[in-house]
Formats: structure tokens, C-alpha cells, sequence
């Protein structure tokens, strides 16, 4: 090897370290400015234990809640948004009613994240599942997909969304858990509307928190359980 | 006559081009926010684009660089929107480039204060 070679390697080798020590503190610097407690984090499982003895029949006032903080105009024909519904259910043998409400059960494995084409249908860090409408090409697979029926199209285009729910036609939507009242560290709508307090919203993965406490203590289902998808939304005397 | 031709020319150039040709938009309150004007001229939807992916994926929601933080100051202070007229604070810049926006289908053009007030019940 020449003289030339080596002078060249060793000035190489300085530079690079040079570079290294300019660019550390800025990375370091970076980190700090965006930290990450801020994003939606994994340790994170948001999910509801909806208590079915609780839920009162004909009353409506978490869907209310849902459709006016999301902007939805509440119709019910089938063309209409709907992220939430009540459901009144009987046991033909034992004549026993029950009412409890339905919507996107936030699955750990969603269907409707499996079969999107485009990627709009996806799972957050924290278990919110969303459609990315920047994205979603309104094909409607994961209408098809869903085994609760939780989403909606939107048919016709819409004016006056509220500036925190961007809403639009031609795309599909759910229920999103109010993931811009989460962000912001308030509960969702609907359990926050529920007079009977029927509807526990909180962190499935942290086990001090109410809804684990009473996950652990009382029996609960999760609908369609055969499907084996973990949903989120857990419902309670079902 | 020909140098006067063009002397005359280079004089009307300039104030042609200032007078007719840039569009006049209502800035609302207005302001340097984020960039110098010139800059967020160029780059504003590369901005856009780059924290949407941040919003809706990973549910960061930056104070400053955020859609809803741009309509507060860039709405008009008469109507409080930056898509209603064609002198709106977005719509006049797009309608002099021929450049469609998408994000108001979905997004509102509506500063949010006004929004809350307008939607009381």
C-alpha cells in the first residue's frame, strides 16, 4: 500500500469520526423534542366493558352522544352512517331481554385490516382500529369482512363536518373509539353520555386500571368469541 | 422607434405582472407561523401530507403544524373560512395555480371556535 493510500484511509477514518460527534447531540437533541409518550403507544390496549344489566332498553343516549360529537345526521336506512346501534336481544326459552350497543369491537386481529387493498384499514399502536380516508379507495372490502357489521359508507358528499372528525363521501367509517378525544386524554362519547354508567372505558393493559380490575373479577364476553379476533369491547351478563 | 418600443415594453412589464397577474387572497389574521411565506408557498402540502401519516397513524398531534392550527390564523375574519369565497385564503392561490383540493371534502374549511359557536345547541 502507498503512502498516498494510507494518509487517505487515516484522513477518511478522522472524518468520520468527526461526523459522528457532529451528529450525535443533534440525534440526542431530536429524541428529547419528540418524545415518545406523545405517539400511541403499544403498552397501551384501549378497550370498554359494556355491563348489559346496566343498559337500559329504549334508551339511546350513547348513540345520541356518538352522532352528535361525530357530526353523523343519526338516520338509520341503510345508506345511512351509523358507528353505533342499540340492539335488543330475547332468549326465546327464558323470555329474558336484554339491550346492549353495538359497534366497532376494536379487534386485536381485524378482518377488515386483512382484506383492505390499500392499506386504509389499519390497527393503531394503542388498539384503535381506523380507516386512513386519505387513503381508502371506498371498495367497501372491509364492510364485507366485518363479522359485526360495524362500518358505514358514505354515499352522499357532506358538508359541515366538525373540525375534529373529518368525514367524507366515497369513503368507508366506524366507530373510532374517539380517538381525538383519547388523544387529548378525555373518554369517548359514549361512555361518557351513559347515565347507568354501563359502559367502562379504559387501558386493558394497565392493571390498575378499572376496567382490568374488573375484567379479572367479573365473567365477560367477547362477541364472537369463536372468531377468535380479541376484541376490545367486552360486554358484561350477555 | 424600435428602442422606443421596447423601453416602453420593459417599463409596462413589471407593473403588468404585479397588477393582473397575482392573485389576491384574504389572509385572515395572518402572520409568520411555521416558514417565511415564499417557503410554505413551495412546501405547505409536503407539511400537510408528512403530519397526516403522523396524526391518523401514530396519534401525534403537534400544536403547531396541524391543519386545524393554519384555518385559526388563515380564515377569513369576516367569515371565518379559508374555502368560502374566491378571494378564501386556499382557494385563491389554487384556483390562479389550477391546482383541485381534496382536503376540504372531508376536512372543515371552518375555524373551529366559529364551528362550536355556529353548532351550539
Amino acid at each position: 500500500m502507498s503512502d498516498a493510500d494510507v494518509k487517505r484511509r487515516n484522513f477518511l477514518k478522522t472524518s468520520l469520526g468527526a461526523a459522528a460527534v457532529a451528529i450525535a447531540p443533534s440525534m440526542l437533541l431530536y429524541k428529547v423534542a419528540h418524545s415518545e409518550s406523545e405517539d400511541a403507544s403499544s403498552k397501551v390496549r384501549w378497550g370498554m366493558l359494556i355491563d348489559t344489566t346496566q343498559c337500559k332498553p329504549g334508551c339511546n343516549d350513547c348513540v345520541t352522544a356518538c352522532n352528535k360529537e361525530n357530526g353523523l345526521p343519526g338516520g338509520t336506512t341503510p345508506t345511512d352512517s351509523q358507528w353505533m346501534r342499540k340492539i335488543e336481544i330475547k332468549d326465546v326459552s327464558t323470555g329474558r331481554e336484554l339491550s346492549l350497543p353495538m359497534m366497532c369491537q376494536h379487534c386485536e386481529s381485524p378482518p377488515c385490516v386483512d382484506v383492505c387493498p390499500t392499506a386504509a384499514s389499519f390497527k393503531r399502536a394503542d388498539g384503535i382500529v381506523l380507516v386512513d380516508k386519505h387513503l381508502c379507495i371506498g371498495c367497501r372490502y372491509c364492510m364485507m369482512a366485518c363479522p359485526y357489521k360495524a362500518r358505514s359508507f358514505v354515499h352522499e358528499p357532506l358538508h359541515n363536518q366538525n373540525p375534529d372528525v373529518p368525514r367524507g363521501k366515497g369513503t368507508v367509517e366506524s366507530c373510532t373509539l374517539c380517538v381525538h378525544r383519547i388523544d387529548k386524554g378525555l373518554q369517548p362519547a359514549c361512555a361518557e353520555s351513559c347515565t347507568n354508567k354501563a359502559i367502562l372505558f379504559g387501558d386493558l393493559h394497565d392493571a390498575n386500571s378499572d376496567i382490568a380490575k374488573k375484567v379479572l373479577s367479573v365473567a365477560s364476553v367477547q362477541i364472537r368469541g369463536d372468531l377468535q379476533l380479541n376484541p376490545g369491547i367486552h360486554y358484561q351478563g350477555l | 422607434m424600435k428602442t422606443i418600443l421596447l423601453i416602453l415594453l420593459l417599463f409596462a412589464l413589471p407593473a403588468w405582472a404585479t397588477d393582473s397577474f397575482v392573485p389576491k387572497l384574504d389572509v385572515g389574521k395572518g402572520g409568520k407561523c411555521v416558514k417565511d411565506p415564499q417557503w410554505m408557498r413551495k412546501n405547505h402540502m409536503h407539511m400537510l401530507k408528512h403530519q397526516r401519516t403522523e396524526v391518523v397513524h401514530k396519534g401525534i398531534r403537534d400544536d403547531k403544524i396541524n391543519l386545524q392550527n393554519c384555518i385559526e390564523c388563515h380564515a377569513s375574519t369576516e367569515d371565518d373560512s379559508v374555502i368560502a369565497r374566491a378571494d378564501s385564503f386556499c382557494v385563491a392561490c389554487h384556483r390562479y395555480e389550477a391546482v383541485k383540493i381534496d382536503c376540504f371534502e372531508c376536512h372543515s374549511g371552518i375555524r373551529k371556535s366559529a364551528w362550536l359557536k355556529r353548532n351550539a345547541k
